[in-house]
């Protein structure tokens, strides 16, 4: 099991090394390709009309005139030892992991990457509650209840969960409950250790948005999983050594089908924590989706690689956390 | 790039139209609902934003203060879907930035605080009067008020003021604001800021010969230096030991009626309260009503509407006008009607022809008689979308002249002249027409509206237009702003708006026609007109001390321009803007191109 676990860890290190270099490359290099000139990306953090002596300044400044390859020398450098920032009356320790120095809000990336992160990490563990237990249940009960008037109302719903885009239920949701029955107020983040219940208050519609909508994908996978697995023999077994069938179904028909959602959802979780961006958007919520989103409008590069990074962090985190769980409930993937 | 979408999700992400149409839908559905609850919720504490306001009209705000009052208390509430350029007032260049900066920040001169034209007059803010001018212009003297002090209660002297100029000259650290002072004081090529040169005596283009006395010194002469100090946050003071440079935006000292509490958070916002340093009788241009002001930053588009309608919201900071749902929604409503302006906005939308593409004049000439006005009119929304355009200079700018078309006409209903078009062809040599790239921006649906009607109009004499569109936020500065990428791309023309600087032929013209304005990326001229008697006349003009005789240059500039056929008019910009029963002094003020936001209460004081 530990050699199973190393492995897995060097191979999470190795596609970081992958993920840094590819970052790299599309943010810097493809521009260039483009036609993006030195003197552009210098204009990005200058007002209007600048006069060719500022864009210089803002390169110099920035190293932008530094080869590519140079410059990612000093980006893998920052990001292992950490770098020093200029603000032009002090100097600003950027500890290591650094990664970088947003140019639009003085700040270093990795402040306002941790300062975000609870808002992401709220929406997407509370809505991955609702989502896996609404999800499964839902799954279940239409499975057992195949054909009937439950299983299709409930597939119905799943349906539209998985058709309707968060921005438009999301808006729907804000006009109804909010702007016209005032049941809820606006959407906002208030820390859980300062007020649980203004937390979940504030918190409940982006989570039922969310909810619903991955809630649909895991109900349809649950269906379709326990359908094949309840027709399996050691099921008919199960039954025929006279076990109870809520013992069959929980026990072994239910194990059996979580292993492929337990596949999605360390995915879906690894991707959410990187930034749930549509929801966040549409809920006005400060996350790490809404600050990417705000580094591509206003070309903050730093930010936007940044936030690149941290997410395939959380995606190659959550899977190493699947690959092993994997490990343990299946011992033939170890070999 | 993060993801997270579900499956679904990440397929429809791929269809823009699909997207699109299920955006709409929402949006159109949710503004319906939130334009009801807002009637629903009147009267209750400080919402309320739609119906209500029986005695006020449609327009009113656009000459006169709306319901005016003293009335102190209260929270004004300001939300944005994106976020302030810098809250340093000496780093940043957006109006509205500007505008709210008014309320923490004073500069040596301000815009006044009037509805209507008064408003785009500059007056002494810091300063005790304007300007005094010797030596050709080339020497401006101001005295300071006594009396003015910063939040923390020390006194406001002349060296800060010197100070705050002097950091704008380090463009690496705070490129973001207006480059006049490094272009135009002296040693302003030598100077590089006191981040790389902390001995404040090697900047020669500020003196202060004592505590209260300011002294500017210009390269050339220069005649507009009330509106050069007053129209952007260059001017307001910063002591030298507070500053922190980059970061000073989090925090920057007031010495407006309000003070940021704590720090403003980038992307995120921040709280403004009373500054009890701050002394009314100093300041006749500013209020100090609300007992709170916040902001919010990063609210989504249409759900910044969605609270000014339902009364969650009290104002739109970057005022520009409510989005396309709510537009239509507040102009079918005669309730929500009356709670909405419709000024001109201060730009002027309009078509630069490439002179460097498009050499011939004759060429140009050619595209401007084809060109439909009215089609393009329509493209901005006609009425309430705009005005159509004669001269290059918008209404608001001073002095300015209607102007004479050139090769075109501003009468309503004007499809171009075809005949006309095809006899400049023929001078132009080419008299089956000729192919060019026309540019705008892709996720500006007017833009590309417009786009669409000149390709039509033009192929009637055989000008080709291959239309391409790029994103508005590289457009400015990457593609149609770049000289080399408009050669590269071989651009003969593209959408474009420009608005004042401050509101003279110089704030507006200069930027845009000016050979010298030429610059390698974000070039603001990117018809690139370089034409020697224009130029002249630039030089010219600076030595010029009176604004009426200047301002009969500048209308000559403006009409060298559309001779040259460098400029096709097209619509000076009206916005649609929704003023909430919430805000007490609201008027439109001329010189920032949206509501005052230096002045306002809350209408119910709670």
């Amino acid at each position: 099991m530990i050699a199973y676990i190393v492995r897995r860890l060097i191979g999470a290190v190795v596609m970081l090394f992958v993920i840094t270099v590819s970052v790299f490359v599309i943010f810097f290099l493809v521009p260039k390709a483009a036609g993006v000139t030195t003197d552009d990306l210098a204009a990005r953090f200058a007002g209007k009309s600048p006069t060719p002596d500022a864009l210089a300044e803002i390169k110099e400044r920035f190293g932008l005139n530094d080869p590519v390859v140079v410059q990612y020398g000093k980006f893998v450098k920052a990001l292992v030892l950490g770098d020093k920032y200029d603000t032009g009356t002090q100097i600003i320790n950027c500890h290591a992991p650094c990664l970088g120095y947003s140019f639009r809000t003085a700040q270093p990336v990795l402040q306002q990457i941790l300062d975000r992160a609870p808002v992401t990490f709220s929406i997407a563990l509370g809505a991955a509650v609702l989502w896996v237990v609404g999800g499964v249940s839902v799954g279940v009960l239409s499975a057992l209840r195949r054909g009937k008037i439950i299983d299709r109302f409930s597939m119905g719903v799943a349906l539209a969960g998985v058709s309707l885009p968060i921005f438009f239920t999301g808006l729907v949701m804000l006009a109804y409950v909010v702007h016209k029955w005032n049941l809820l107020p606006e959407p906002d983040y208030t820390p859980l250790t300062q007020n649980p219940a203004k937390w979940a208050e504030g918190l409940l519609l982006p989570w039922i948005g969310l909810a619903f909508l991955y809630a649909a994908l895991y109900a349809r996978l649950t269906r379709a999983g326990m359908l094949e697995t309840m027709n399996e023999d050691y099921i008919r077994t199960a039954r025929a050594k006279g076990l109870p069938e809520r013992r069959v179904i929980t026990k072994h028909a239910l194990r059996a089908t979580l292993t492929p959602v337990l596949t999605i959802f360390g995915l879906d979780i690894g991707l959410l924590l990187g930034g749930a961006i549509l929801t966040e958007r549409t809920f006005s919520m400060k996350g790490l989706g809404q600050l990417a989103l705000d580094g591509v409008f206003q070309s903050d590069l730093p930010v936007v690689v940044g936030v690149t990074l941290t997410a395939a962090v959380f995606i190659i985190v959550a899977n190493l956390f699947v690959d092993i769980l994997y490990g343990v409930v299946d011992p033939r993937v170890r070999l | 790039m993060t993801e997270n979408c579900s499956t679904s999700e990440r397929e429809l992400m791929k269809s823009p139209k699909v997207l699109t149409l299920a955006s709409v839908g929402a949006v159109a559905l949710s503004l319906g609902l939130s334009a009801c609850g807002g009637s629903d919720n009147g009267g209750s504490g400080s919402s309320g934003g739609g119906g209500g306001g029986s005695a006020v009209k449609f327009d009113q705000g656009s000459t006169a203060v709306v319901r005016p009052s003293d009335a102190k208390g209260g929270t004004l509430r300001f939300g944005q879907s994106d976020d302030f350029d810098s809250t340093d007032p000496g780093n940043t260049y957006y109006a509205f930035s500007l505008n709210f900066s008014r309320l923490y920040s004073r500069t040596l001169m301000t815009y006044a605080s009037k509805p209507g034209k008064e408003g785009a007059k500059f007056v002494p803010d810091l300063a005790q009067g304007p300007g005094q001018a010797t030596d050709n212009n080339k020497t401006w003297t101001y005295k300071l008020k006594p009396g003015i002090k910063y939040e923390d209660g020390s006194a406001v002297k002349a060296a800060d003021v010197k100070y705050a100029i002097a950091r704008t000259f380090d463009r690496g650290i705070l490129g973001k604001g207006p480059a006049y002072f490094p272009q135009l004081l002296i040693d302003g090529d030598k100077y590089k800021g006191p981040y790389k040169d902390k001995n404040l005596d090697h900047f020669k283009g500020v003196t202060t010969p004592d505590d209260s006395t300011v002294v500017l010194h210009f390269k050339n002469p220069f005649p507009e230096v009330d509106q050069l100090v007053g129209f952007s946050g260059q001017t307001n003071p910063v002591p030298q030991a507070k500053d922190k440079g980059a970061q000073y935006a989090l925090h920057p000292i007031s010495t407006g009626p309000y003070m940021w509490q704590g720090n403003y958070q980038p992307k995120k916002g921040g709280t403004l309260v009373p500054n009890p340093n701050w002394d009314a009788s100093t300041d006749p241009n500013r209020k100090q009503l609300p007992a709170k002001i916040t902001v919010e930053a990063g609210i989504e588009t249409n759900e910044v509407d969605n609270r000014l309608l339902s009364g969650s919201l009290d104002i739109d900071l970057p005022g520009s006008g409510v989005q396309a749902a709510a537009r239509q929604k507040i102009l079918t409503d005669p309730k929500l009607k009356a709670n909405a302006d419709n000024p001109l906005a201060g730009f002027h939308w309009y078509i630069p022809i490439n002179t460097k593409n498009i050499p011939n004049v004759e060429c140009r000439k050619a595209i401007v008689f084809a060109a439909d006005r009215d089609a393009m009119y329509r493209a901005y929304g006609g009425e309430v979308g705009g005005q159509l355009s004669t001269s290059i200079q918008p209404p608001n700018v001073d002095g300015r002249q209607k102007g004479t078309d050139a090769y075109t006409q501003s009468t309503p209903g004007y499809h171009g002249d075809v005949n006309q078009a095809k006899a400049a062809l023929q001078k132009c040599g080419k008299p089956s027409g000729f192919s060019t790239t026309m540019v705008y921006r892709s996720d500006r649906d007017k833009e590309k509206a417009t786009a669409e009607a000149l390709q039509q109009a033009e192929a009637r004499v055989g000008i080709k237009l291959n239309l391409k569109g790029y994103p508005s936020g590289t457009y400015t500065g990457e593609q149609f702003g770049s000289p080399s990428f408009v050669k590269k791309e071989d651009i003969g023309l593209g959408t474009y708006g420009w608005a004042p600087d401050w509101p003279t032929g110089y704030g507006y013209l200069q930027p845009i026609t000016d050979g010298k304005a030429i610059v390698p990326s974000g070039n603001s001229n990117p018809e690139e007109e370089n034409n020697p008697d224009v130029n002249k006349m630039w030089n010219q003009v600076v030595t010029v001390s009176d604004p009426a005789q200047r301002a009969q240059i500048y209308n000559q500039i403006d009409q060298k321009v559309r001779d040259d056929a460098a400029i096709l008019p097209n619509v000076y910009a009206k916005s649609l803007l929704y003023r909430p029963t919430t805000v007490s002094n609201v008027y439109f003020h001329a010189g920032y191109g949206m509501y005052d936001y230096a002045n306002m209460g809350v209408a119910t004081g709670g």
